[in-house]
């Protein structure tokens, strides 16, 4: 069993869908801090079967959206003084700004400088819709 | 401030207000002739069309205002690499009302996102064409009365003809409305459409490959051109485009008053022979668009008042 160890003041994003791990580490963009950071990648999960933890020293506070857009499942364990004081799930946001990027070559946003925009088209399947051209963002 | 970016812009009350509106320009268009003096419509086209450009003006011209604009990208600024947000402060300041085509889908939204006058989409790229849609409504209500309880062939390219799309969120709204796909299986309708727009409102839709199959269950045959520019390759082009061409004797089996619709332009799709039937209403629905454009600007303009919800009559 590895072992890492207990973070006395930050997040741990527990539950993460196995294989999403990176991807929220990405987007979160986790790579720019400068505490801290563990990523544990297909850990034992009762629930699941296996599971992706992310644990942050010294940060409590997280773009939920990116996190709602990756994985719903997940969960956010917040701990102070080394005691779990607060766990909250994302949800999945209504519109994602400035999170992904539209694929289509016709659309606007591949030349104008504007945000990129999408929104919850399908709650059910998770699937969303470029604002401008209305493509579906392919994960 | 209202724009027209998407045919579900307006609901479906206000789209029937406009399309009374349009119909009362028709018959009495002397009413009209002046209502627009002293305003200018901006006619930005990014990519070039006669039709939409040449009747956006018309309808202008005909209530009587002034038009400006340039009629492909290579003439405007965008050529030295102005944005579209750019480009719409600026015309803002010379025109009262803008009508964009543009080859990026979604450039007329983010146009209406920074200007300061009504912007009106007149088509970009494969996306939107709300005005087509407006003028698809009005030839349907004009030859049947109303949209209500309509059997609609949609014949051609259907999955990147934006008038089809255009068309079809915009009849989801009537009631009791029959879709009949008819394409070949490369350019089906999007399966988004089937399953975000026609399956949730409850209308019966059927596809199918030839038009033959259906031809006696329809009120309207609404032709799509299979469009070059819309091919990434010339082979795919060249074997599909002479798919599902309309002629006489197909019509044999169909209602005497279907009602057989194109956006226009032409190419093969349907024979020239088919133009003299009276059932033929391609240009009639042309020359109908006009009148909605009229329409529109003096909705847009706020010289109509009543037609938008929440403008005292």
């Amino acid at each position: 069993m590895l072992n890492i160890d207990s973070i006395e003041n930050g997040i741990v994003i527990d539950h993460i869908t196995a294989g999403r791990g990176m991807r929220v580490y990405e987007l979160l963009e986790l790579d720019k801090l400068d505490t801290c950071v563990a990523i544990i990648k297909n850990a034992k999960s009762g629930k699941f079967g296996r599971k992706d933890i992310i644990k942050i020293e010294g940060v409590t506070d997280i773009d939920w959206d990116v996190l709602g857009f990756i994985d719903d499942h997940a969960t956010v364990c917040t701990i102070r003084d080394g005691k779990l004081v607060e766990k909250k799930q994302p949800r999945l946001p209504e519109k994602l700004v400035n999170i992904v990027s539209c694929k289509n070559p016709r659309c606007i946003t591949s030349v104008e400088n504007v945000d990129q925009v999408f929104y919850l088209c399908d709650e059910k399947a998770h699937r969303y819709r470029c604002r401008y051209c209305e493509q579906e963002y392919k994960k | 401030m209202r724009h027209l970016i998407d045919p579900l812009d307006f609901t479906r009350q206000e789209t029937d207000r406009l399309l009374g509106l349009a119909e009362k320009i028709w018959q009495s268009p002397g009413e009209y002739a002046h209502r627009c003096g002293g305003k200018i419509l901006g006619t930005l086209f990014f990519e070039p069309s006669t039709r939409t450009r040449l009747s956006f003006e018309s309808a202008m011209l005909r209530l009587g205002g002034q038009v400006l604009g340039f009629s492909d990208a290579g003439s405007s600024s965008a050529s030295k690499g102005e944005s579209v947000a750019d480009t719409i402060r600026m015309v803002s300041g010379y025109a009262d009302i803008a009508a964009m085509r543009h080859f990026k889908e979604g450039a007329p939204f983010v146009a209406s996102q920074y200007s300061k006058i009504p912007v009106v989409n007149a088509g970009d790229g494969g996306h939107q064409h709300p005005t087509q849609t407006l003028t698809d409504l009005f030839t349907i209500r004009r030859r049947r009365g109303k949209v209500d309880g309509v059997t609609i062939g949609l014949c051609g390219d259907l999955k990147f003809g934006r008038t089809v799309h255009s068309l079809i969120k915009s009849l989801v709204r009537y009631e009791n409305v029959r879709f009949l796909f008819i394409s070949p299986e490369e350019l089906r309708v999007p399966s988004y459409i089937v399953k975000e727009v026609v399956g949730p409102s409850g209308h019966r839709w059927e596809e199918a490959r030839a038009m033959e199959e259906v031809m006696p269950e329809l009120d309207i045959l609404y032709m799509t051109r299979v469009q070059r520019e819309r091919f990434f390759n010339e082979e795919d082009y060249v074997r599909l485009k002479d798919s599902y061409v309309l002629t006489p004797e197909k019509l044999r089996a169909a209602k005497k008053d279907l009602s057989i619709m194109h956006p226009l332009p032409r190419v093969n799709e349907i024979a020239p022979q088919v133009d003299n039937d009276p059932r033929a209403v391609y240009f009639e629905q042309a020359r109908g668009g006009v009148y909605v454009r009229m329409a529109l600007i003096l909705t847009l303009l706020g010289l109509e008042p009543g037609i938008l919800d929440g403008e005292g009559a």
